[in-house]
């Protein structure tokens, strides 16, 4: 890639044509964005096939000083690498998902989602601190833009939700951010992950960076704006908060908690996992019971999420390559869901599932479709879902058998409300005309659909491809974190097999009491 | 390309070819495609079994693709083919393809035969792929893809209310099971360093004094893996406590009864203690508790089938009670013995479901048995295999001379848990006789009932429907069934013999695409038993290691008492003399029982009140609890005391800023006397 600064373009990309947009009618606005999209995600394949696996940690460098020690200095490792994948890959999709639903403001409307792709893109490519904290904050700005103008009828309310609630832990990043760049003296975030911050020190950075991070999660019990702000917001709005947004807080966990402070993540693992387990069993009921698809999908993903910051805070690899197929899984599989509720909103403008019903009998295509992707929600093996919990609670296991027991009844509880929100939406009679009326899927729906469907399944047999990248840098942070990571409750203590096994008996035929009486 | 690639990619592929282009393509394109894999595979599986049966073959695993290496757990996507393996090959290839024939025949009307067809193929691959796995990953991959396969099947009259929420009852009970089978492979992993079977049983054994601290206990290491996976086994193969899902599973096509809730999916649990059964024997704890389940359901599941009305469920019943015997078989070590009794139910079993299948089909959908009566003579191929079908479920057989399937299989059973010696084996043995009783009582029952005595059928809706609208009125895709036994309404008297009459219908005698899939599991009825009970009971060599053979528990077993031999048999005729006296001789017999035994009578007809049990602690509280969760959790408190509270506090404190704001000078000056006061107060004190 000889001095091409492919990442800065892939910045720039989304940034010029969103201006473009600006200035355009819809029409060319809503073509210049899916070519601006398209464009990123052939420049992300190429990054990704330029990709050294196993080669240097940090790959496709830039570095620009600024002033007073902020530089622009950009690079990804094999996680960031993922993630800028995903991002890519999933935006053209949202272009598409609003082709006919958007017909206001489309200019601004396309604007903000290239400059929120922009943004994202440098959240995971930044390697200067301020730098990084410019494009997380930054990134809220659009979607509240994006739920507040284009969102459903309560959208004032959610969208200022969303924003108090992102608010409030970023304020306290910044101050520890500030911190310790005067302490370590550098604000390169690849020198902080390898500088060591006095215990004392860490646990109050940890918190920091934690009230920023368990928000964007989102993790119970900060979790109340991820339903609203999914509810208000359109379609496109909601693949992208579930896709990517909430993938933020997963990224910071394993970019900066983590590693800037292994001792400070030891002595809160418990608060961590008791969360998740928290989070789980009850966002999973909430679900339960829900009557709206897209607020029963929200609260599936907080309860997926917390999979992700269970498998995170194990400290072994199983559980933080988990936590990432996760990420990665949930971005494509809740993105998915969300495009299958779009699909029929769009025909019916409502989200209540008693609305609906019978759809397999006139959308057949659709059923299948939204089939794979509760499949792989509920975590199928054979679909992405299955590798990430199994991963993920493979690595809790080997931390607590309680909190692995208590995060895998999620495997109960997801296909409980999964499956019966299936059943609502898809089986049973048709009972209203006008539901029973719509038409399957239509051309650009397939393209929406098939494209995440073959990835999902691509990541669920041959996961491979997704895991081989990180495995480095997985390898590494498990590496720095062996100092502080809790022992397991498994404690295998060996002891003298016994002679014979269980059912053996004395050779002697007929003999009834000739057992050894293992009972 | 090895045969056994094919075998089981064979039938994926065909569900996909079948499956996707859905009704745009004619239906018999869909039901060639898969009915001819199926046959493909049915046809390559054979050899390898005889392979193995005359010791030609050896062990073999062939490799297909990585799949995960996270660390040091890896597992990778291998077919695996031993005895045991083999076994289940051509118990699954053969019932499949002999099911996919049958339902040309049961399944010509229905509309949706392409997704039906591509939904047994896709089973089909499901559990082969179970069968094969090398590692406990895969095997997972496999249950839970027949969990999916059965799911929809389940539920493929979709618009049935009572089918969706079966087929969610079903996947929902699984994964309860699932949760152990999680946790057991986590354990498993944590112990061993490896999820590959061939190395978790090699290590086993030395492994049985360890302990491990689990869920703050300390406890034996071997006994805590077994037990989870064990859980998994309970959910999948319908045992006591997990097993609700399985008589609610009968509302799918019989066909599929006959295939997934009979002969193949619900024997996996059976099939992973045996194939895990070097681990299970470093277990004494957990193989007791496998001991006892079995036992339990056994007699379970029999109880509940003496008095169910609808002639599919009382098959389910009877499967989940033999899949209690397969259990204690393996709980006293004879895995040989457990798998024998596996492969001669696979046939005998589906023959009745099947049987059932065509009697269901020539009484146009009536279920109900009290409906039935008399079709002896009216459907006679379906009698004849249903009996041959009964003959070997209930062990018909002489002793030293030989018998039906099931005679052989059973009877091992019992003499292998009366050689065992334990004080779980003699209450597994003493369990066992008295349900060859009852095994013998309610298939008895269901014979007489369904094929002797008068007609009854014209107080049946569906027969009334029938002779109604003609003979032949076309099966709509989800045809508007009324739940027969259960609801009860309008026929809660226990006694079969109310209402006689035909209503002038004639039941017609299914298809030829129904009989020969009939005719050929009849000849697997008959001669499995005795044609493969040398291999399967005595074969050492047979089984070549792939399971755990105990030597001297076979020995033991062929020497145990003449009335020990003899207990299954004798309980058997006393079981087909009670049936003919309450369901022959003396019809008002059943309903005056009923009547004396009420409680009794009504703990087995409401299934032990078990779904009710669940109902109660289960589901209805986990609604409340979601309810209470989300509108008093997240509305109620943390909205309310956070964002909302954060924005109402802001509101005040703007409001009482308002207010000092107010443009009254003499309240200014109020505010700057009482500050000078402060400040002068503060400088002087």
């Amino acid at each position: 890639m000889g001095g091409l600064p492919i990442l800065s373009l892939m910045l720039l990309v989304p940034l010029i044509a969103g201006i473009a947009c600006l200035l355009v009618d819809a029409r060319p606005a809503r073509l210049i964005a899916l070519g601006a999209t398209l464009i990123n995600l052939l420049l992300g394949i190429v990054l990704w096939l330029n990709f050294d696996i196993g080669g240097a940690q940090w790959q496709f460098q830039e570095y620009a000083p600024l002033f007073a020690g902020f530089s622009w200095a950009l690079g990804v490792d094999g996680i960031a690498l993922m993630l800028i994948m995903l991002s890519v890959f999933l935006m053209p999709f949202c272009i598409l998902a609003s082709w006919e639903a958007i017909r206001t403001r489309v200019g601004e409307y396309m604007a903000a989602f290239l400059f929120m792709e922009a943004l994202m893109i440098g959240v995971f490519a930044a390697q200067d601190i301020f730098l990084f904290y410019i494009f997380f904050e930054a990134g809220l700005i659009p979607m509240y833009l994006i739920i507040g103008v284009w969102g459903g009828d309560d959208r004032i309310y959610a969208s200022y939700k969303f924003f108090l609630y992102t608010l409030l832990g970023s304020v306290l990043m910044l101050i520890a951010m500030l911190w310790m760049v005067n302490v370590a003296g550098t604000s390169s975030i690849p020198a902080l992950m390898e500088y060591d911050f006095a215990p004392a020190a860490q646990t109050w950075l940890w918190l920091a960076f934690f009230a920023s991070f368990a928000v964007k999660m989102p993790m119970w019990p900060v979790h109340t704006w991820l339903p609203d702000a999914h509810v208000q917001a359109p379609t496109a709005g909601s693949v992208i908060l579930a896709g990517v947004l909430l993938k933020m807080g997963g990224y910071g966990f394993i970019r900066f908690s983590l590693p800037m402070f292994p001792e400070a993540s030891a002595q809160f693992t418990w608060l961590i996992l008791g969360l998740s387990m928290a989070a789980i069993v009850i966002t999973s009921l909430i679900a339960l019971v829900q009557h709206d698809m897209k607020k029963l999908i929200a609260y599936s993903s907080v309860a997926h999420m917390a999979i992700v910051t269970a498998g995170l805070f194990a400290f072994n690899v199983q559980g933080l390559e988990g936590a990432m197929v996760m990420m990665l899984s949930h971005g494509l599989v809740s993105g998915a869901l969300f495009l299958c509720v779009g699909v029929i909103y769009d025909r019916l403008h409502t989200r209540e599932i008693a609305r609906y019903g019978g759809l397999a009998i006139n959308m057949p295509a659709y059923a299948l479709f939204f089939l794979l992707f509760t499949m792989a929600s509920i975590g199928l093996p054979g679909t992405s879902g299955f590798v990430a919990e199994f991963l993920s609670l493979a690595g809790v296991y080997q931390v607590s058998s309680w909190a692995a027991l208590v995060l895998t009844t999620g495997i109960i509880l997801a296909a409980g409300y999964m499956l019966y929100l299936y059943a609502r939406v898809a089986y049973g009679e048709q009972r209203n005309a006008d539901a029973a009326a719509m038409r399957d899927l239509n051309a650009r729906e397939w393209v929406l659909l098939a494209p995440i469907a073959a990835a999902v399944l691509w990541m669920g047999v041959y996961p491979e491809s997704f895991l081989a990248p990180m495995r480095q840098d997985i390898a590494m942070l498990e590496a720095r974190l062996a100092r502080a990571a809790p022992a397991g409750d498994a404690n295998l203590v060996m002891g003298a097999p016994r002679a014979q096994s269980a059912n053996a008996m004395a050779t002697l035929p007929g003999a009834e009491h000739a057992g050894e009486g293992a009972h | 390309m090895q045969p056994i690639l094919l075998i089981v990619f064979l039938p994926l592929l065909a569900a996909l070819v079948a499956g996707l282009p859905n009704k745009h393509l004619p239906s018999v394109f869909a039901k060639s495609v898969t009915t001819g894999a199926l046959i493909l595979s049915c046809v390559l599986s054979w050899p390898i079994f005889l392979g193995f049966l005359n010791g030609t073959a050896q062990p073999s695993v062939v490799p297909v693709a990585q799949w995960v290496q996270s660390g040091t757990l890896t597992f990778d996507w291998a077919l695996r083919v031993d005895t045991l393996t083999a076994v289940m090959l051509v118990v699954i290839t053969t019932v499949s393809a002999l099911v996919h024939i049958y339902s040309w025949g049961y399944m010509a009307e229905d509309p949706d035969q392409p997704r039906f067809f591509a939904y047994l193929s896709l089973f089909t691959f499901a559990m082969l792929m179970l069968v094969t796995a090398d590692n406990l990953v895969q095997m997972f991959f496999g249950w839970e893809g027949v969990g999916l396969a059965s799911y929809l099947l389940i539920g493929f009259w979709f618009r049935k209310p009572s089918a969706n929420a079966a087929a969610i009852k079903a996947f929902v009970v699984n994964r309860v099971g699932d949760l152990g089978f999680m946790l057991g492979i986590f354990g498993t992993y944590l112990v061993f360093g490896t999820t590959s079977l061939t190395e978790i049983n090699a290590a086993a054994a030395g492994m049985s004094g360890a302990t491990i601290g689990f869920l703050g206990m300390r406890l034996q290491t071997m006994d805590v893996l077994c037990i989870l996976l064990f859980i998994g086994a309970m959910g999948k193969s319908a045992q006591l406590g997990l097993h609700t899902w399985l008589p609610d599973a009968m509302e799918g096509p019989t066909p599929v009864s006959a295939l997934i809730h009979a002969a193949t999916m619900v024997t996996a649990g059976v099939f992973m203690v045996c194939r895990l059964s070097p681990m299970f024997e470093a277990a004494p704890v957990a193989l007791a508790l496998v001991t006892f389940i079995g036992a339990a359901t056994c007699l379970f599941a029999a109880t509940v089938g003496m008095t169910q009305w609808d002639i599919k469920r009382v098959i389910a019943y009877s499967t989940c009670s033999q899949l209690g015997y397969m259990f204690f078989a393996a709980g006293v070590g004879a895995y040989g013995v457990a798998m024998f009794h596996l492969f001669t139910h696979a046939f005998f079993k589906a023959l009745l479901f099947l049987g059932a299948g065509s009697v269901i089909h020539a009484m146009h959908h009536e279920q109900d048995m009290r409906y039935y009566g008399a079709l002896r003579r009216h459907i006679p191929l379906t009698f004849w295999a249903m009996l041959f079908g009964t003959l070997a479920i209930t062990g018909v057989g002489i002793y030293g001379i030989g018998g039906f399937a099931g005679f052989h299989s059973k009877d091992a059973i019992l003499e292998a848990a009366f050689a065992r010696g334990t004080d779980m084996a003699t209450f597994a043995f003493w369990t066992g006789t008295l349900v060859a009783l009852l095994t013998s009582f309610y298939s008895w029952r269901l014979m007489f009932l369904t094929f002797w005595g008068r007609p009854r059928w014209s107080e049946s809706e569906h027969i009334q429907h029938a002779v109604g609208h003609g003979h032949h009125s076309p099966e709509e895709g989800n045809p508007p069934r009324q739940e027969s036994a259960d609801m009860g309404s309008p026929h809660d008297v226990p006694g079969p013999d109310q209402h006689e009459g035909t209503a002038g219908y004639h039941p017609h005698e299914s298809p030829v695409s129904m009989l020969v899939p009939l005719g050929v599991l009849t000849l697997g009825a008959i001669a499995a038993g005795f044609a493969f009970a040398p291999q399967f009971i005595d074969g050492a060599r047979f089984w070549n290691g792939s399971i755990y053979y105990n030597e001297a528990l076979i020995h033991a077993l062929h020497a145990v008492p003449l009335p020990v031999k003899l207990a299954a048999t004798i309980a058997m005729v006393l079981g087909l003399a009670f049936a003919w006296f309450a369901y022959i001789r003396d019809t008002s017999i059943p309903a005056k029982t009923a009547e004396q035994m009420g409680p009794i009578y009504r703990l087995f007809y409401n299934k032990w009140y078990f779904d009710d049990l669940y109902r109660a602690i289960f589901v209805r509280p986990a609604f409340w609890l979601g309810r209470q969760l989300w509108q008093r959790g997240d509305v109620g408190i943390i909205d309310r005391f956070g964002p909302n509270g954060a924005a109402w506090a802001v509101q005040q404190g703007s409001f009482a800023a308002k207010k000092l704001q107010n443009g009254y000078l003499y309240s200014y000056a109020l505010v700057m006397l009482l500050g000078l006061v402060g400040a002068v107060t503060w400088v002087l004190v």
